[in-house]
C-alpha cells in the first residue's frame, strides 16, 4: 500500500539516479524541459516515497492521495519518480514524447494510469485539486490532495481565484507546493512579473504557509510532517529551488528551461550526476 | 411556456433527490441560472465560488474526477469566455462536467451586447467529445438535463432567459444526437419548398413562419436541432432529399453554430441543396427580445422571406 520508507540517506542517491533518467529521457526525445524538472524532482521523490498514500498497482484506488503536477512541463521528473515507484517499467521512460507513447510531452491522465489530471496549460491544476479536496471533505474521506505549481505559473489569474477559494472551504486536506526556481521562459520571475512578497500574499489569503529549501530532504520532510493532522487552513509550501539543480552548467540558466541536451551535453551532465552516486 | 433555465432549475432539484452525486457550482448568478432552489435544499452540495468562472470550471472538474456529477452555471458568454479551462479541464480531461450556460443570445433583451452569448456554440462545437445541447421548450429542457446527468462525459447546455412556447407534444422523447420534426403541414407533402432548421429560442419563430407559408400554399417543415454536437447529419441529408432549400435560423452568430453545421452536413453529403443561414451578424444591443429578433433577422417574417427569396 504505502510506498517504501527508504532511509533518507538513500534519497540523495535515488534523486541523482532519477536526475540521470531525466537527462537521458529529454536527450532521447530531443526536446523537453530539464530546468524545471530538475528543480522539482527532490520534492516529487520525497512525496512519492515518504508522504503520499498510494499504490502503483492500484492507481484508481479511491482512498489514495492525489498529486497534480500543474506545471505539467516538468513531467519528465514525475515520470522518472513514477517509474521508480513501479507505475510502469523504467525502460518506458525512453519513449518520452514519441508517437504513441503514454509519456506525452505534458501529463495525460487518459493515457497513463497514475496521472490524476492532464495538465500543461498553466494555472489550472490548483482549481482541479481544490475540487478533489472538496469531494474528499463531502465524502468524509481522509485522502490528501497535493498540487505542484511553478512560480512563473503563479502569474496566471486563475491561480489566485483558486487561492481565494480554498480557505473559504477550509480545505485543510489540500497542500499547494510552489516550485520557486525563479525561472521562466523569458527570464527571471522576479523581473518578468514579480510575485513578492509571495509568502505574505498567501498568508493574507488565508493559507498556512511554510518556506523551505526544496532540495534539503530534512526540510522537505518537515514541511509535510503535519499535513495529515492539519485542520482549518489549506497549506502552502514555498520551495526555494534551483532551476537545473544537480547539473552545474544548467543551474540557474534560463536557457535550459526548455532545451534538450545533445549527446555530449547529456554525457557531461550524467558524468557529474554519477559522482553523486559514489 | 417557460424559460429553459427555469426547466433546468426544476430538473436539477429532481436530480438532487434522485442522484446524490449531483452537485451545483455557481459564480454569483445562482438567482439567474436557477440553481438557487437546489442550493437552498442541498446546501452541502452547492458551492458558491464567487465571480471567478475559470476556477469554477477547474473545481468542477476536480469534483467530477472524484465521482461527483457537477453542474457549473453562469451566463453562456461568461462561461464559454473561459474557453481554455473548458478545453483542458473539461474536454481534454474528459471530465464528467455539466456546463450550463444560461441567457443565451439576443433573446436576453435589455441587458445588451456584453451579456449575450453569441459565440458559445461555435467554441464548444470545436472541443472533441463535448456534447452541445440546446433544448427548445420546457419538456425538452428537462429531459436534456436528465440525459446530461446520466451521460458520462462533458456536456454543454445552452439555455434561454426568455420564456419559450411549448413546441413538443406530451410524450415527446428527447434523443441525444437526433433532430426532430416539430412542425409539418397536414397531410405531409412528399416534397418541400423549404426545410427550416431551428434550435432553442428560434424554434417558435420557425413554426410561425412555416404556418404562415403553409397558408400561402408553400410547403415548409420545421426541424428542431436540440443537439448541436454531435450533429445529426443524417437529418440534414434526409431533409435535403425532399427539399428545394434548407434554411437555418439560430440565436447565435451565423458562423460556427447551427447554420454552419447544416452547411457542413449538406455539403459533405453532396446534396447540392442551397442553405440560407439566418443568425446574428454583429454583436447584440439593448431592446426587447422580439425587437432584437426582428432587427437581427431571426423573427418569423425574416424566415418567411428566407424561404421565398430568389436564390
Amino acid at each position: 500500500m504505502t510506498t517504501a520508507t527508504a532511509p533518507k540517506t538513500d534519497l540523495k542517491k535515488t534523486a541523482a539516479q532519477l536526475r540521470i533518467a531525466v537527462i537521458r529521457m529529454i536527450e532521447a526525445a530531443s526536446s523537453g524541459h530539464p530546468g524545471g524538472s530538475l528543480s522539482i524532482i527532490d520534492i516529487l521523490l520525497y512525496l512519492y516515497t515518504q508522504v503520499l498514500r498510494h499504490d502503483a498497482k492500484k492507481p484508481a484506488w479511491p482512498d489514495r492521495d492525489r498529486l497534480i503536477l500543474s506545471k505539467g512541463h516538468a513531467c519528465p521528473a514525475l515520470y522518472a519518480v513514477m517509474a521508480h515507484c513501479g507505475y510502469f517499467p523504467e525502460s518506458e521512460l525512453m519513449t518520452l514524447r514519441k508517437l504513441g507513447s503514454r509519456l506525452q510531452g505534458h501529463p495525460d491522465r487518459l493515457r497513463l494510469p497514475g496521472i490524476e489530471a492532464s495538465t500543461g496549460s498553466l494555472g489550472q491544476g490548483l482549481s482541479i485539486a481544490l475540487g478533489m479536496a472538496l469531494a474528499g471533505l463531502m465524502d468524509k474521506k481522509d485522502y490528501r490532495v497535493y498540487a505542484i505549481l511553478g512560480d512563473g505559473e503563479m502569474q496566471e489569474g486563475q491561480v489566485w481565484e483558486a487561492l481565494m477559494a480554498a480557505p473559504k472551504f477550509k480545505t485543510a486536506n489540500l497542500t499547494v507546493i510552489i516550485d520557486s526556481n525563479n525561472g521562466q521562459i523569458d527570464g527571471h520571475v522576479a523581473e518578468i512579473m514579480s510575485l513578492d512578497p509571495l509568502a505574505d500574499k498567501l498568508a493574507s489569503f488565508g493559507w498556512n504557509v511554510k518556506a523551505i529549501d526544496g532540495h534539503d530532504f530534512g526540510a522537505i520532510g518537515g514541511a509535510f510532517a503535519a499535513d495529515r493532522t492539519a485542520v482549518g487552513k489549506p497549506r502552502a509550501v514555498i520551495a526555494h529551488t534551483i532551476k537545473g539543480k544537480g547539473v552545474s552548467f544548467m543551474e540557474n540558466q534560463i536557457a535550459w528551461h526548455g532545451k534538450a541536451p545533445n549527446k555530449e551535453e547529456a554525457d557531461k551532465a550524467v558524468a557529474e550526476l554519477t559522482k553523486g552516486l559514489s | 411556456m417557460k424559460a429553459t433555465r427555469e426547466a433546468f432549475g426544476e430538473a436539477l432539484l429532481e436530480l438532487g433527490e434522485k442522484k446524490p452525486a449531483v452537485v451545483a457550482l455557481d459564480a454569483d448568478l445562482s438567482k439567474s441560472t436557477m440553481t438557487l432552489a437546489f442550493a437552498k435544499k442541498y446546501p452541502e452540495r452547492h458551492f458558491e465560488l464567487g465571480i471567478a468562472e475559470q476556477n469554477m470550471v477547474g473545481v468542477g472538474a476536480g469534483l467530477a474526477l472524484c465521482g461527483k456529477v457537477p453542474f457549473i452555471t453562469s451566463f453562456a458568454c461568461f462561461l464559454v469566455g473561459r474557453l481554455e479551462p473548458l478545453r483542458i479541464a473539461a474536454a481534454y480531461n474528459k471530465t464528467n462536467l455539466k456546463i450550463v450556460g444560461t441567457h443565451a443570445g439576443l433573446g436576453i433583451g435589455d441587458d445588451g451586447a456584453s451579456q449575450m452569448g453569441l459565440e458559445d456554440v461555435a467554441a464548444m462545437r470545436a472541443l472533441p467529445g463535448m456534447v452541445v445541447l440546446q433544448p427548445a421548450d420546457e419538456l425538452e429542457a428537462k429531459q436534456a438535463v436528465l440525459w446530461a446527468a446520466a451521460h458520462d462525459g462533458p456536456v454543454y447546455l445552452r439555455l434561454t432567459r426568455q420564456k419559450l412556447a411549448d413546441c413538443h407534444k406530451p410524450g415527446y422523447q428527447f434523443q441525444m444526437g437526433r433532430c426532430d420534426l416539430v412542425w409539418a403541414p397536414e397531410p405531409a407533402p412528399k416534397h418541400y419548398q423549404a426545410t427550416i432548421f431551428a434550435s432553442g429560442g428560434t424554434v417558435g419563430e420557425a413554426v410561425k413562419a412555416a404556418q404562415d407559408l403553409s397558408a400561402r400554399q408553400f410547403a415548409a417543415q420545421v426541424v428542431n436541432a436540440a443537439t448541436l454536437a454531435p450533429f445529426d447529419e443524417e437529418a440534414v441529408r434526409a431533409a435535403a432529399a425532399v427539399s428545394e432549400r434548407l434554411v437555418s435560423v439560430e440565436d447565435h452568430n451565423v458562423n460556427g453554430g447551427l447554420g454552419s453545421a447544416v452547411c457542413e452536413a449538406a455539403a459533405a453529403a453532396g446534396t447540392g441543396v442551397p442553405v440560407v443561414r439566418l443568425g446574428a451578424r454583429s454583436f447584440g444591443e439593448s431592446g426587447t427580445a422580439q425587437e432584437l429578433y426582428d432587427k437581427h433577422g431571426l423573427s418569423a417574417p425574416h424566415i418567411v422571406e428566407a424561404c421565398l427569396r430568389n436564390l
